[in-house]
């Protein structure tokens, strides 16, 4: 399907958008609105897909629209392909999901309008082929998700987490603005194909990184950039939730990819460096947060912030291994930072959705509130499960594969000649570790607090299962989950034509490695095998299972929990979300978030309880945003006295203005 | 021809990790006991243990879900398939290009994530500290381990585990810094995976001290059997881990004799019994550290092992 197709499928949903408007509230509104959502993502997804699996070549198209003389430019190649299909797949899944879960909004004409707007926007940035359309689409999908995070705008939080994320919109938006403006020169070519013939200079091309990484970045997640994330993710409806951590994040890794890699030029020595200190940064900073929240959503959303730097660091590495011309290797660590960005999508969206189903069946998103859901929602814990082992990267899921495609780019580094990568790129490596080994904590304290012991509250006692449409939703991201890590080689495969276009060369073709193994580089040096793995491990189970109940008992009794024959009465007294995070608390506390405990105990003989308090804070909230909302302020409070002057003062002030234009405008010439 | 010299190679190093198992933590109980000057247990003990839980019927509480009776044997089963992929007596594994050393770390991974998750699921006190302090160890330890796997990488130029076998049996490895590190490293971490003193204490149960004991608590019968042997193979893939790679001597190479393969077998034995000695040694000489001290051990490991990969990215000769 040609960019045109892609268009007329945009341009369905935002008719699906205003039809919304005018349908209003009302259960069928939301029915027909997302299963039109659903059927134009599908459509969208499959005519992506195809294009990736067929490595069709690049298709254009210019229309009349937009700035004078420029039109807009429409381009769909290898690269836009893959991240179409990402984005497309995700929304039709969170689609599906919201025809369940979108029937209990409160508020569905707040959410209604701007759903298929989002899709459409993300949809736009991806084939846009000018910097003029990259910009607005870019600046309707940040606006059109800041609406939905807005959707709940009665609770105080959200609206504090409106003003941070359009704030930092902004801001992204105004980095990228510049970067744009620098890429066009001084004649103005705002057209990629311009931007790719001319490479800048290597002042510029400085700059332009910079700016990218603070504009692209801020969308993705990275740190400092991050804050605004947990704040604005969880605030919105779940199924936007999904897309937003899932699926919008990715939107900006397409941006930084197609800048850098793609309209830069060529890549200087130490340009890999900022982009790996910042994505190893962002992925250990970002999985401690989530470690020590209570908020289910809110773990996820900081859990998002990890694999975006883990993102960062592949294609920091990437990077590295083109400007040292080492393109085989730059084509591994390329295909790692992609397979990563469709697992994401998937164990992300998945997680999100269940998070949600929490939400609607217990109305609760505190872990602390939560508890032995697993026997209450069987099918919604069992997916849960799978996206929790995926993302914690245990194989055989997804998630592994692509980590040990990042370990295997990091292991042919040695062979490069720069002192300062030599001990960058292992002090990286230990950090990716470190950020895997914590996830794994993370989600076992996120699985085992919400879905395992006993019921923490009458709401989590009376949860039911949710509805069908959620259930296929979250089964069908969860199948993926398993089949991407046990065919990895086919994903690998289908990855190539992207891959080759970034960095001029591919990996060796995994389908013809027999038995489905994936060995990325040469097979003497390293092999893996998803589906042997899976193999082994369902036959010993069972095997182990079968001998066990066939040979020896196979009885059970059910009786009250022993624990060393002090049975506590209250479903209080199992470890809660903080105790749980205590140990890892302490352990890295000091230097990544200062926590400070105030234990408060009353001296025998006094009745008021005692209390413990646990206070951490986000560096990168004092140091970088308090400022900037301050002076923001300030500047608004300064301005604010604008409003309130006389005419005589508006009137000086105008021609003011006029007498300095023209003298600006005089000493040009 | 030698797709089935290959392959009964691979079974029956399956079989001989899950045969000999118990029979390595019976040795290190009574070698442990007779340096305290006890009698100690029967060599056979962990043996009869186990067909006596598994016989009996399985206590299972209230409040546990499927995931509790599902678990032990998905612990068993990753840690057997980790345990299978570590060359004992033979480098000439079949299965060994399914999954190399990152691959094993991470079915270790596995197994803890489930363990873990399994002690938080009767809802227990006991059972939630026990699964967060060992998320806490393995927070340390996996890094480290990821670490020794990169230093050993670097070194053989493969993450396979055969051909790091096969390399370091050849002259070619030499005497390296690098190496040494990546021992101490390798083997802290085996003793804090393993939950042994001075870590944990795998025969307590005093309550504020278990770690690895609290997690379990709550099983009984067929399934406390499933993790005892997981627990065991554990063991056991870690020596074999530490011998195969820093001692691998007497591993018969691929396409070998039979005769080379009982060599193999007999080193093995040897190796496994040497390790089991000095492990007793160890543990009856030193005390068992406070929970946060166990950080500061595992950091150890952690900072060696990166170290040693450094040194590895700096200098071709270290």
């Amino acid at each position: 399907m040609p960019p045109a197709g892609f268009l007329l499928g945009d341009a369905a949903l935002l008719a699906l958008g205003a039809m919304a408007i005018v349908l209003g509230r009302g259960r069928s509104a939301s029915a027909f609105l997302y299963s039109g959502a659903l059927i134009v993502s599908l459509l969208l997804f499959g005519a992506a897909l195809s294009r990736l699996v067929t490595a069709a070549e690049p298709s254009t198209l210019v229309l009349p629209i937009g700035l004078p003389w420029v039109g807009a430019h429409f381009r769909i190649d290898a690269l836009a392909s893959f991240f179409l299909s990402v984005v497309n797949f995700g929304a039709a899944s969170a689609s599906l999901y919201a025809l369940g879960y979108g029937r209990r909004e409160h508020e569905p004409s707040r959410v209604l309008p701007f759903f298929p707007a989002f899709l459409a926007g993300m949809n736009l940035v991806l084939i846009a082929d000018d910097a003029y359309s990259f910009l607005v689409s870019w600046e309707f999908m940040s606006l059109a998700s800041w609406a939905l995070v807005m959707a709940h705008h009665r609770e105080d939080e959200n609206l504090r987490a409106g003003l941070v994320y359009i704030v930092m919109a902004s801001i992204g938006t105004f980095a990228l603005l510049l970067a744009f403006g620098l890429l066009a020169g001084p004649g103005g070519h705002y057209a990629f194909a311009q931007m790719r013939a001319d490479a800048p200079s290597p002042l510029v091309a400085a700059t332009v990184l910079g700016l990218v990484l603070v504009g692209a970045g801020s969308k993705a997640g990275l740190v400092p950039l991050h804050v605004w994330l947990p704040l604005a993710h969880p605030a919105a409806p779940s199924h936007v939730s999904a897309l937003m951590s899932g699926v919008m994040t990715k939107v900006a890794v397409y941006g930084f990819i197609r800048v850098v890699f793609d309209l830069l030029g060529p890549i200087d020595w130490w340009w890999g460096i900022p982009v790996m200190v910042v994505g190893a940064a962002t992925a250990v900073i970002g999985v401690l947060f989530a470690l020590v929240q209570t908020d289910l959503k809110r773990v996820l959303a900081y859990s998002t912030i990890e694999n975006i730097g883990v993102v960062f660091v592949a294609l920091g590495l990437s990077l590295v291994f083109m400007a040292n011309g080492f393109s085989v290797a730059a084509a591994l660590a390329m295909t790692a930072a992609l397979f990563h960005v469709l697992n994401h999508a998937l164990f992300k969206s998945l997680l999100f959705f269940g998070a949600g189903a929490v939400l609607t069946s217990t109305g609760e998103r505190d872990m602390g509130k939560l508890g032995g859901l697993l026997n209450l929602m069987p099918a919604t814990g069992l997916f849960m499960l799978v996206g929790c082992a995926a993302i914690s990267a245990l194989p055989p899921l997804n998630g592994f594969v692509s980590e040990w495609l990042v370990f295997q780019a990091i292991l042919l580094s040695p062979s490069l000649l720069s002192w300062a990568l030599k001990l960058l790129i292992p002090a990286a490596g230990a950090m990716l570790a470190l950020a895997a080994a914590l996830a794994g904590a993370c989600f076992v304290r996120a699985f085992g607090i919400a879905f395992l012991g006993r019921p923490r509250s009458s709401a989590a006692e009376n949860a039911v299962e949710v509805d069908r449409f959620s259930l296929t939703a979250m089964g069908a991201l969860a199948v993926l989950c398993l089949l991407a890590g046990i065919f990895p080689g086919q994903v690998i495969d289908a990855l190539t034509p992207v891959v080759r276009d970034l960095t001029g060369a591919n990996l060796v073709s995994q389908s013809a490695i027999p038995w489905v193994s994936i060995a990325p580089v040469a097979e003497s040096r390293s092999s893996y095998n998803g589906l042997l793995v899976f193999f082994f491990i369902g036959m010993s189970a069972l095997l182990a299972a079968y001998v066990v109940h066939r040979l020896a008992s196979r009885a059970i009794r059910r009786a009250p929990a022993w624990d060393c024959g002090f049975p506590d009465a209250s479903p209080l007294t199992q470890y809660s979300p903080d105790s749980f995070s205590q140990p890892i608390r302490r352990v890295y506390g000091n230097f990544a978030f200062r926590a400070t405990e105030r234990l408060d105990m009353p001296p025998p003989g006094e009745l008021r309880p005692a209390r413990f308090k646990v206070e951490m804070v986000d560096i990168a909230w004092e140091v970088f945003y308090a400022p900037v909302i301050g002076g923001v302020n300030r500047l608004a409070t300064w301005f604010n006295r604008m409003q309130f002057l006389t005419i005589r003062q508006y009137l000086s002030l105008v021609f003011g203005a006029l007498v300095f234009l023209l003298l600006v405008l005089a000493s040009w010439a | 021809m030698g797709l089935i010299r290959d392959l009964s190679i691979q079974i029956s190093q399956m079989l001989a990790v899950l045969l000999l198992a118990p029979l390595l933590t019976g040795f290190i109980r009574k070698a442990k006991a007779r340096l305290l000057r006890r009698q100690g247990p029967r060599l056979l003990q962990p043996y009869f243990d186990l067909v006596k839980l598994v016989r009996k019927e399985a206590v299972v509480a209230q409040s546990a879900s499927w995931l509790f009776r599902v678990a032990p044997y998905i612990i068993f089963a990753t840690t057997w398939v980790a345990a299978s992929l570590v060359p004992t007596f033979a480098t000439g594994l079949l299965f060994n290009w399914s999954a190399d050393l990152i691959a094993i770390t991470a079915l270790l991974g596995s197994a803890r994530f489930f363990l873990a998750l399994a002690g938080m699921d009767v809802g227990t006190s006991f059972g939630g500290l026990g699964s967060s302090r060992e998320m806490m160890f393995a927070t340390l330890a996996e890094p480290a381990l990821i670490m020794i796997v990169f230093t050993l990488a670097l070194i053989a130029r493969s993450t396979q585990l055969s051909t790091v076998a096969g390399f370091m049996l050849s002259p070619a490895v030499g005497l390296r810094v690098s190496l040494a590190l990546a021992l101490i490293a390798l083997v802290i971490v085996a003793i804090a995976e393993n939950a042994r003193i001075p870590v944990d204490n795998p025969s307590t149960h005093l309550e504020l001290t278990m770690v690895h004991e609290a997690m379990v608590l709550e099983y009984s019968g067929r399934h406390l059997a499933m993790i005892e042997l997981s627990s065991q193979l554990k063991l056991l893939l870690y020596i074999s881990l530490i011998a195969c790679v820093f001692v691998p001597w007497g591993l018969a190479p691929v396409a070998a004799g039979f005769s080379a393969h009982a060599i193999g077998a007999a080193a093995y034995v040897g190796k496994l019994a040497g390790a089991g000695f000095l492990l007793a040694l160890f543990e009856t000489t030193v005390a068992k550290m406070r929970v946060f001290r166990v950080p500061d051990f595992i950091g150890v490991a952690l900072m060696l092992a990166l170290l040693a990969t450094l040194l590895r990215f700096m200098s071709r000769g270290l």
